[in-house]
């Protein structure tokens, strides 16, 4: 065995079902590097004490000869979105610190079921908005890759700790990229399963018909069997999917007809929207795409093209429809029940007005005026409806192009990581960003970002795959042969060996 | 009945509130149960904690649709729950989850009666929405407290086009439409408590002018309340108009010490709640097969059950309009009915007797201390003679004040039972004749009041126990024709 701290989700998981290594070796391995690697700032919150004691019961039972679930003894660690009792969670904001939840999400308990070690809370953009981890309340996140730029976001803590090798998965959440774009920046592989797949119950809610939860992992390999524990129907979601459990490992290496060793995608229809490939699109990520979906031909795979003609449309659409949910769903925090409280004001009015201006940072701020002017009086029609029409039109698109295709592929974002700081004075630059992620957002469909090389400054690059729905399995079985062919994913950031 | 005030045609519109009877809220699992400890019935979804989400009642969706189908509405095939969003403390949500562009109940209408006078108010909607929590402002020192018990409780909200023309005519509908929910068991109809609670809309036009600008009054949770409000306010409003003030929109409160209607906020301070579709609840999709069920699970309506009791008791309109007049009554109808066989007398006795009491006791038919099996027994025994009906009436008060609730053995205790023996009769006015010849003469010679003299002695003659129409019968066969 190599280091423990290289080994990924499912090598683990046979390496502790063997008991070549404990439970407790993995986890104390791991939590001494996470305190070796503090300046990165992906954690909020080190559970290391409880995440020991889960450790060596697991241990115990094993060693008694349990049969145990693949993943018990595995580390992992939550995004700060989820809630979990027991251990602050804070959304990455002021107006949660301190917090505890008296329940789990279900993406967490699922994974405490499954055997999973949660080392703690990792950190996010505030309430999951952003895409650099720079909105979050508790400091920045570093790229592992250069510890100068951003690692992505929302889900930047988890794309951060995963990529420097402090832990083989953590879960995130993805409204429109949040689980996608951070993977990308910091080379390691993420999905977003299709909207119902996984439980919002126990998720801060940023915009309700769009969040999703989803694994951060090394390989695609490892997303499946962390998708399987986390994913499945639950009462507790009215929106969640009515669906038997899936075995997304199962699928994943479910051998398609006429394919061959060495051709395991023969037969598969790549989708190329041309929208995706615009002149502006950064040299170094383009070449790195196109190289990387050479390579999907050489597994077989046939490139066609196809065309999602209202790409450019989703930003403005998206922006406008997660604000409006977003104004809303933050509307609870109040400061009357829980939360943060202004310590002095002089009525009710104030009391609110002093503690959201206090609690929330710019960035949501500025989401929920754009939310609350959208859903207004008189600009309802105009906006918010008008949004939603065209919502409807881009998932329509998806479907006609699904029916030329098996998968759509192209890049996750249009440049690889930014330097800290870059955007600070241009947050409309950054919502630019998220154009290649937000269409499988607004439609609902699975999407996946798998590493494909190395663009300027040496930074990651991520290849997107978008599936239809309920097509985890087919992103999957694609995302893994191009990784049994390839090692980006495998590659590890000078300084994290 | 559009009787003018002060030559103005009052127009008025209900908003009413009904608290629907399920056991658990309408988007989470906890008690909807009245009257406990302050925030003990309230869950996490309650609270608005964070990561909470809602999940729809089933049994609250039944219970509209049974509604929309009592008052003939459209039952929507598919509708949408909406946010309406205001920030108050207790409003954990920030936002009320209700129904706003496609409610699940769609028109309907509503017959009232004000005296003889009959109208039908036609229902704009019914939608399904849940209740805000309670702000305690006098009962926490120099605070305010909040109680979120009754957050999340399932209201129906009931709409009606503004068809009513007086205060009468909105109370009438108000009591059609309370008569109509506990029928159907869908609110227990509390008022006291909030179960059935209405928002008046008011307004006063000269007549043939267009429709005046109307004032919303909250939250009348009596009838009582809710005709003094709609009084004072018509007042107030021709007084503005008769002084050539104008009238503005605005919602007002009623105080019922002083009986006076004040604005709570004008137009101007009304809130912009930026409904939209709720996006964690999909939209609620009512497959005919669900309306088939709950339609299969409602009691009989009043309309049918007074048609079957004319029809098939031989009742009249009236005396079975009466017995519908609620469910409660009407099961009692029947099961005395069915004990006695005899529909007209009993009918006679839950009009005279049972209501009477009731009435005077302010007392429900629920806790009537006579049971309608006890009640038949003892219509069972004036329909065969056994006692007489000034009898019955004292072995009513027996079993009415509780002195036991065997009618055969009450009967005999206080010696009520008629004598029906003709023999032993025949030897009473035998007797009688022979003893009062004096009435027998003046009522040979034509002096009415001497017969009745007459059959005063032999009921004197036989304690009380002789039947009067039988001796009646048996003094004219003996004495011949006057």
């Amino acid at each position: 065995m190599t280091a423990l701290h290289h080994e990924g989700v499912a090598a683990l998981g046979r390496a502790l079902a063997s008991r070549q290594v404990s439970s407790v070796e993995v986890v104390s391995h791991l939590l001494g590097r996470i305190e070796a690697h503090r300046a990165l700032g992906t954690f909020l919150h080190l559970d290391a004490g409880r995440a020991l004691e889960v450790a060596r019961s697991i241990d115990e039972r094993r060693a008694r000869g349990e049969s145990l679930a693949p993943l018990a003894g595995v580390p992992i660690a939550h995004k700060d979105i989820f809630v979990t009792k027991g251990a602050p969670s804070t959304a990455g904001s002021k107006m949660l610190a301190g917090y505890e939840s008296p329940f789990d999400a279900t993406v967490v308990s699922r994974l405490a079921q499954a055997g999973c070690v949660s080392l703690g809370k990792l950190n996010c953009d505030e309430f999951a908005m952003g895409s650099s981890n720079e909105n979050s309340a508790f400091g920045p996140v570093r790229n592992p890759w250069d510890t100068g730029r951003v690692p992505g976001g929302s889900s930047g803590g988890s794309a951060a700790a995963v990529a420097a090798r402090l832990l083989p998965a953590a879960t995130g959440t993805d409204t429109g990229g949040s689980i996608r774009q951070p993977a990308s920046f910091s080379g390691i592989t993420g999905i977003k399963p299709t909207y119902g797949v996984c439980s919002r119950w126990g998720m801060v809610a940023f915009a309700s018909s769009l969040d999703q939860a989803g694994p951060l992992a090394r390989s695609a390999e490892d997303c499946a069997l962390l998708l399987s524990a986390m994913s499945g129907f639950d009462e507790r979601d009215a929106t969640s999917a009515q669906r038997p459990p899936q075995d997304f490992d199962a699928q994943m290496r479910a051998r398609r007809t006429g394919a061959s060793a060495s051709k395991p995608l023969a037969g598969l229809r790549i989708g190329l929207p041309r929208e995706f490939f615009p002149a502006a699109l950064a040299a170094d990520v383009g070449a790195t795409v196109r190289a990387a979906l050479a390579a999907f031909e050489g597994l077989g795979a046939t490139l066609v093209d196809v065309s999602l003609p209202r790409t450019e449309l989703s930003i403005p659409v998206y922006y406008i429809i997660a604000p409006a949910e977003a104004s809303s769903n933050l509307g609870r925090f109040d400061g009357v029940r829980y939360g943060h409280r202004a310590a002095k004001y002089v009525d009710l009015l104030d009391m609110y007005k002093k503690s959201r201006a206090e609690g929330f940072g710019p960035e949501v701020k500025r989401r929920i005026m754009i939310g609350t002017y959208v859903l207004s009086h008189g600009y309802y029609d105009a906006y918010y409806l008008q949004a939603q029409k065209l919502r409807r039109m881009i998932a329509d698109d998806f479907r006609q192009c699904f029916t030329q295709c098996d998968v759509i592929a192209g890049p996750v974002a249009p440049t690889v990581a930014w330097k800290l700081g870059a955007q600070d004075d241009d947050p409309v630059a950054a919502y630019l960003a998220d154009i290649f992620t937000l269409p499988a957002s607004l439609a609902g469909l699975p999407g996946m970002s798998v590493p494909a090389g190395f663009g300027e400054g040496g930074m990651p690059v991520g290849l997107q795959l978008i599936g239809n729905y309920f097509a985890e399995g087919e992103l999957l079985r694609a995302a893994h042969a191009f990784q049994q062919a390839t090692d980006f994913h495998a590659r590890v950031p000078e300084g994290f060996q | 009945m559009s009787a003018l005030v002060r030559g103005y045609e009052v127009v008025i519109g209900l908003e009413t509130h009904a608290q629907l009877s399920t056991a658990s809220k309408i988007f989470s699992g906890a008690s909807t149960a009245f009257g406990a400890a302050p925030n003990t019935q309230a869950c996490a979804v309650d609270l608005a904690l964070p990561g909470t989400l809602p999940v729809m009642n089933r049994g609250a969706v039944e219970r509209a649709i049974q509604f929309g189908l009592a008052v003939g509405a459209k039952i929507a095939p598919l509708s949408i729950f909406a946010r309406k969003n205001y920030f108050y403390p207790d409003l954990p949500k920030g936002y009320q989850i209700s129904q706003y562009e496609i409610p699940v109940v769609q028109g309907g209408t509503v017959d009232i009666a004000v005296g003889e006078h009959r109208k039908t108010v036609r229902l704009t909607r019914a939608h399904l929405e849940e209740d805000a929590g309670k702000s305690l402002h006098e009962e926490v020192h120099g605070m305010t407290g909040i109680d979120l018990n009754r957050a999340g409780t399932p209201l129906l909200e009931i709409v009606s086009e503004p068809d009513m023309r007086s205060s009468a005519e909105a109370v009438a509908y108000a009591r059609e439409l309370h008569k109509t929910v506990v029928w159907l068991g869908i609110c227990d109809g509390n008022m006291q408590e909030g179960s059935f609670r209405c928002d008046a809309n008011v307004s006063v036009r000269k007549p043939g002018a267009p429709f005046g600008t109307r004032r919303e009054i909250k939250n009348l949770n009596s009838f009582k309340f809710l005709q003094q409000a709609i009084d004072f306010e018509v007042q107030w409003q021709i007084d503005r108009l008769e002084d050539g003030l104008p009238i503005e929109q605005a919602t007002v409160l009623f105080n019922p010490d002083s009986g006076e209607t004040r604005a709570m906020r004008s137009k101007e301070d009304a809130h912009d709640y930026r409904y939209f579709p709720d996006p964690d609840l999909p939209p609620l999709v009512i497959a005919p097969e669900w309306v088939e069920r709950a339609r299969r699970e409602m009691p009989e309506l009043p309309g049918a059950m007074a048609a079957r009791f004319e029809r098939d008791d031989g009742l009249s309109a009236y005396d079975a309009s009466m017995m519908t007049q609620s469910l409660a009554f009407a099961r009692y109808y029947e099961t005395a009915r069915d004990g006695s066989k005899q529909p007209k007398l009993v009918a006679n006795w839950l009009m005279g007797e049972l209501s009477k009491r009731l009435n005077t006791q302010g007392r429900d038919l629920g806790d009537s201390p006579v049971a309608p099996t006890t009640l038949a027994a003892l219509i069972a025994r004036v329909a065969d003679g056994t006692v007489s009906n000034s009898g019955a009436r004292q072995v009513f008060d027996a079993l009415w004040s509780g002195e036991g609730t065997d009618v055969d053995g009450l009967i005999a205790a206080k010696g009520l039972k008629q004598l029906n023996d003709t023999g032993a009769m025949e030897k009473i006015v035998d007797e009688v004749i022979a003893a009062n010849a004096k009435s027998v003469e003046e009522y040979r010679a034509g002096k009415g009041k001497a017969f009745n003299a007459l059959v005063g002695q032999v009921m004197k003659a036989s304690k009380g126990q002789a039947n009067p129409a039988q001796a009646s019968e048996l003094l004219k066969k003996k004495l011949g024709a006057p």
